[in-house]
């Protein structure tokens, strides 16, 4: 497992990271924790004639609150992010979800910022972003500017960032249990530290028995991760007994993969079978 | 000098020797090998399963920096014999030449096709990019009843037939004449998925000349240094005596790394040439594609029997996929289970079948079990759906068919001899163990309630033969060597012990256990043994390691070389004490004139005036050292009742095993806490294969399940707890009356996992599900069978 050979660079600030981007364009690769780029790079399924770390940029790793909003650096370790107290507080599902991401060893390495830049549908955190109206926040050489999350993901290990651009932080609206959220990320995997074969990221804010609000994040239902939004609706002012029947609408407008894994028919059984447990879980309806 | 506790060595739960270098890494693996001068190699494999080589060039690869040579298959092929088969099973098996680097066609994805030697691994790995090679494709042969066809496309064109042999073997009755008088005959089809060893550390060799003087040292990560020391020599033409194999510290193998690899012989074929050392490491995906795979069998198999249950007779006919050419015991694989089908039962009439296929897929060949968990698997599988066709409980109707423990020995209808168990016993205690009432009470209550999530319970009572292998009988199966193992026993003069085995661990623990076995019969104490082994030169004679062989017949071996040594310490002894040999007693090292016990000397001191030698008995050797050599008279039979609990999420069809419980024997025990260990790794590996573990390969023959991402090994989190106990009747063929562990949980967990799988369905429709029991195959089993109950095969009745 010999990578090609590659230039490699080290910036130490996001300008010089951008003017490096901007200079080499889509000969170029970004180097974060190295948790997906690495494996690809082995596996020679990944040939760019430049590598960029950006693992010691100063200012990239940390949570911090902004009115409404949290705001995690790009380049917090999921490690950090599952023990950060603001995220457990006002960011659960992202906590939960992170904690369910590979084994330690990747935890540790691998970074929030570079698992939504690498899009993979299959990977657990971009689905949490989508259900948590994620913007992401972006830096190129005219300055920054924020993506919505729905607006980021475009296809299979693509996303709205340009070849110049480098993604510097993720701000994600709070979603607290004092405002009557709850959360859950329901992974299926066939073995413990095995990509999820569906996963399903439920956020619920609940009024007087009810469901006042469903978001829902499908991992592994298609080229990109989704949003339920058929789902969603059903699943709008629903009780305990409306949910399992609000949940068969799950797989509707997805297009997930037929694999050795598993079929897409499969995969959209799944997809309803986790929602609706994802569903009760997080509205501690269980 | 240490002196002895008293306490006996063998049964105890001592901590491996070997662990603290293991486990702290501070040892050498073969890849850690580092000497001046190596040149490193690397192999460019074919992408495609079939095609005809039209050209190769390396001459590109040639003008990289730091490449040092690059051969084609043709460059190499002179001066090179075929890679060996030592194993033809049939007089007229059909032996396809297997060149290490392909020539004109390459015959599965990962044939070698050309090779290139650099200064370092990483201008080695570039180069390949820069060989240009054209194929013309061929078709693939991937499907082994097609392959069978008279139209078939061809995996060796010149051999004009895809069929590599027909085995047969049928003893008692005619099974025509059974099956007529049988009241229930049942015929199944059972599919055993191919599998990849994934040995933790991957397969490495260096290869150092010493080209004044024309020898050679080849390190190793094998599992049989001195086979492979024989091997090379006749491949390679470097003389015998010339060669020294060694395998270092080697890092499991669980088969795969029984072999004689196209990559050591072209490491040794190329130290010969350029005159300097050469070293070659696979990677994870490169041994997906080139080390050897295990299973591969499509298995029919039928059962004639009474009303009651008793067994009459037993049919097998084997489909048996060998890949693209025949490695080192490839055809002998399902012929070693021949012999198990039919496992603990008595019955009348066996006939038995196995057809060797050749398909555009990597080699098969050993792994964890070979041949007796596909016959293990098929048998128990087909005694579950006997039991329910007569209407009996699974261990009711094993009972009624076992072979009693007052029938030992016991000839078994395929002709081996049971010498010793007791399957009443092992039963019990599991039943026992599990909670097997109860667990039936709460399946049925789950059953009528309709709960969602099913309760099954699977029983699979086993045996299988160890100890590899009364020479005598390998000559009648045609294999190319003997199955006996050495051991000797150096005394040295401060009175510690080098014990020499021919085995060769991989993991399994023989510094510790040999040093008990030894330690026992000398009456020194264990910290004073070392054990020599793995190096052609410190360790010469030895047959390896492989087929839960090693304690059985390598460490009875030590027992023998040991009791020599104490023969003839005794003369010496008695020589000193001026008493006469039969007067001596010896207990705990130390040789006493029976009567005058302060009459004495240990066998250190012995040791020290043997080494002096200045008083020796007239006309002895100046030696107490002693070798032996065991040729083993029978194999030994380990047994025991596996029993699991799972429950189906039949919303999702994820199995998750609750409860299992494993009570085996394996006669008297050595090192319990290493038994214990072996059986843990066993059961993770069978419950592997019904669960998780398969080589997929699209209609193109490319092997998709080719990464650690795809190809799903569990770890801990996935395997549950596991209840293991013992029975112990001890094996009557060897001093030891020990019979083997390092397959017995292999062997036994994939049956009981299936068949808790299947009956936890069956109420719902389903009969059968195929291995890797997959939540996608179990959703899907599940779904049709609602839309359609009628899909399944029922028994023929009379």
């Amino acid at each position: 497992m010999i990578p090609p050979a590659f230039e490699y660079t080290r910036p130490t600030s996001v300008e010089d990271a951008v003017r490096t981007l901007a200079e080499r364009g889509e000969d170029a690769k970004v180097l974060a924790g190295g948790q997906s780029l690495l494996p690809l790079l082995r596996m020679r399924l990944a040939f760019p004639e430049l590598v960029v770390d950006v693992g010691r940029i100063p200012g990239l790793r940390g949570v911090r609150e902004e009115g409404d909003a949290l705001v995690i650096g790009a380049l917090t370790s999921h490690h950090d992010v599952i023990a950060d107290p603001l995220v457990r507080r006002h960011a659960g599902l992202l906590a939960a979800a992170a904690a369910t991401v590979a084994d330690p060893a990747i935890r540790h390495r691998g970074t929030l910022g570079g698992s939504l830049a690498h899009a993979d549908p299959g990977g657990d955190l971009p689905a949490v972003a989508l259900a948590l109206d994620a913007e992401l926040v972006a830096a190129g050489p005219g300055g920054r500017r924020s993506v919505p999350a729905r607006e980021f993901f475009v296809d299979f290990l693509q996303t709205a960032l340009r070849p110049d651009e480098l993604l510097v932080e993720v701000r994600i609206p709070k979603t607290g249990d004092h405002d009557g959220w709850g959360f859950h990320y329901e992974k299926y995997s066939r073995v413990a530290q095995a990509w999820a074969m569906v996963g399903v990221a439920a956020l619920v804010r609940r009024e007087d028995g009810h469901i006042a609000e469903a978001r829902i994040g499908l991992t592994n239902m298609g080229s990109t991760p989704l949003r339920a939004f058929a789902a969603e609706e059903a699943l709008a002012g629903v009780g305990p007994d409306g949910v399992a029947r609000a949940a068969q609408s799950a797989a509707e407008g997805t297009r997930p993969a037929s694999d050795p894994a598993a079929s897409a028919e499969y995969r959209a059984q799944l997809a309803r079978v986790l929602t609706r447990r994802s569903v009760l879980a997080a509205a501690g309806m269980g | 000098m240490s002196e002895r506790t008293g306490e006996r060595e063998v049964g105890r739960s001592r901590p491996r020797k070997e662990d603290a270098r293991l486990v702290t890494g501070q040892t050498n693996w073969t890849d850690n090998i580092g000497v001046t001068g190596l040149l490193h190699l690397s192999i460019l494999r074919s992408p495609m399963a079939h095609a005809r080589i039209e050209r190769v060039d390396v001459s590109p690869a040639l003008q990289r920096p730091g490449v040092v040579a690059a051969f084609t298959g043709r460059d190499l092929a002179e001066g090179l014999a075929s890679l060996p088969c030592a194993w033809p099973v049939t007089e007229d098996i059909v032996l396809p030449d297997h060149p290490a680097v392909a020539v004109d066609e390459v015959r599965y994805a990962g044939d070698p096709v050309a090779v290139v030697v650099a200064r370092d691994r990483y201008t080695a790995a570039d180069a390949l990019e820069a060989i240009e090679v054209d194929y013309e494709p061929l078709p693939p042969v991937l499907d082994l009843e097609a392959a069978l066809a008279d139209d078939a496309s061809l995996v060796h064109a010149d051999k004009g037939t895809n069929r590599c042999y027909v085995w047969p073997l049928a003893t008692g009755e005619s099974y025509e004449t059974v099956r007529e008088r049988a009241d229930v005959v049942l015929h199944r089809r059972y599919h055993q998925q191919r599998l990849i060893p994934n040995a933790m550390e991957p397969r490495s060799v260096v290869v150092t000349p010493l080209a004044a003087s024309g020898e050679y040292t080849v390190y190793s990560a094998t599992q049989i240094p001195h086979v492979l020391r024989v091997m090379l020599s006749m491949v390679t033409g470097v003389p015998e005596h010339k060669l020294r194999v060694v395998a270092p510290d080697v890092g499991g193998g669980f088969g795969s790394k029984l072999q004689v690899y196209g990559e050591e012989v072209i490491a040794l074929d190329l130290a010969r040439r350029l005159g300097r050392p050469v070293k070659w490491t696979e990677s994870r995906s490169e041994g997906f594609l080139a080390t050897h795979h295990g299973r591969g069998q499509i298995q029919d198999i039928e059962v004639a029997a009474t009303a009651e249950g008793r067994l009459l007779g037993l049919k097998v006919d084997l489909l048996a996929d060998m890949g693209a050419y025949l490695m080192l015991v490839t055809p002998g694989i399902p012929i070693l289970g021949a012999f198990m089908y039919p496992a603990i039962y008595k019955m009348d009439a066996y006939e038995f079948t196995c057809t060797g296929v050749f398909t555009t897929r990597t080699p098969t060949d050993a792994y964890r079990g070979a041949g007796r968990p596909e016959a293990t698997y098929a048998i128990e599988r087909i005694m579950d759906e006997l039991a329910v066709e007569v209407g009996l409980d699974p261990v009711e109707l094993r009972r009624r068919n076992w072979i009693g423990h007052e029938e030992f020995p016991y000839t078994s209808i395929a002709g081996l001899t049971y010498d010793s168990g007791n399957y009443e016993a092992a039963t019990d205690k599991a039943l026992a163990l599990f909670g097997y009432d109860e667990l039936r009470a709460e399946q049925a209550k789950r059953n009528e309630s309709g709960d969602s999530v099913r309760l099954g319970i699977g029983v699979s009572t086993y045996t299988e033969m160890c100890g590899l292998a009364p020479s005598r009988v390998l000559r009648d199966l045609r294999y190319g060597a003997g199955g006996w193992e050495a051991a000797s026993i150096r005394m040295l003069p401060t009175g510690k012990v080098e014990v020499v085995t021919g085995t060769s661990p991989h993991g399994q623990g023989h510094e510790t256990c040999w040093s008990q076995i030894a330690a026992d019969v000398l009456g020194v104490p264990f910290e004073d043994v070392e054990v020599v082994h793995g190096d052609t030169r410190s360790a010469p004679q030895g047959m390896d390691t492989y087929g839960s062989r090693s304690l059985v017949v390598g460490g009875a071996a030590v027992h023998h070389a040991a009791e020599k040594v104490v023969e003839k310490a005794r003369k010496v002894a008695a020589h000193l004490l001026e008493a006469d040999e039969r007067d001596l007693d010896f207990a705990d090292g130390v040789f006493s004139v029976k009567g005058s016990p302060e009459e004495r000397r240990t066998i250190q001191e012995v040791a020290f005036e043997t080494f002096s030698s200045h008083d020796l008995p007239d006309g002895m050797e100046p030696t107490i050292n002693a070798e032996h050599l065991l040729d083993p008279e029978n194999f030994s039979y380990p047994h025991g009742t596996h029993l699991c609990a799972v429950e189906i999420d039949t919303e999702t069809g994820r199995t998750s095993i609750r409860s299992y419980v494993c009570v085996d024997d394996v006669g008297k025990v050595v090192n319990p806490v290493i038994v214990e260990g072996q059986v843990h790794g066993g059961l993770a590996q069978g419950i592997a294969q019904a669960l998780y573990e398969e080589a997929v390969y699209d209609d193109e023959g490319n092997l998709v399940s080719g990464t650690m991402a795809d190809y799903l090994v569990p770890g801990a989190p996935d395997l549950p707890e596991f209840t293991t106990d013992r029975t112990e009747t001890p094996a009557t063929s060897n001093p030891l009356g020990v019979k083997g562990v390092g397959e017995a949980g292999t062997i036994a967990s994939t049956p009981a996992v299936v068949n808790a799988i299947v009956d936890a369905l069956r109420p719902l429709g389903v009969h059968d599900v195929r291995m890797p029991c997959s939540p996608g195959r179990i959703w899907e089993a599940l779904r049709s069978a609602q839309s359609d109950r009628s899909g399944w095969e029922g028994a023929e009745r009379s």
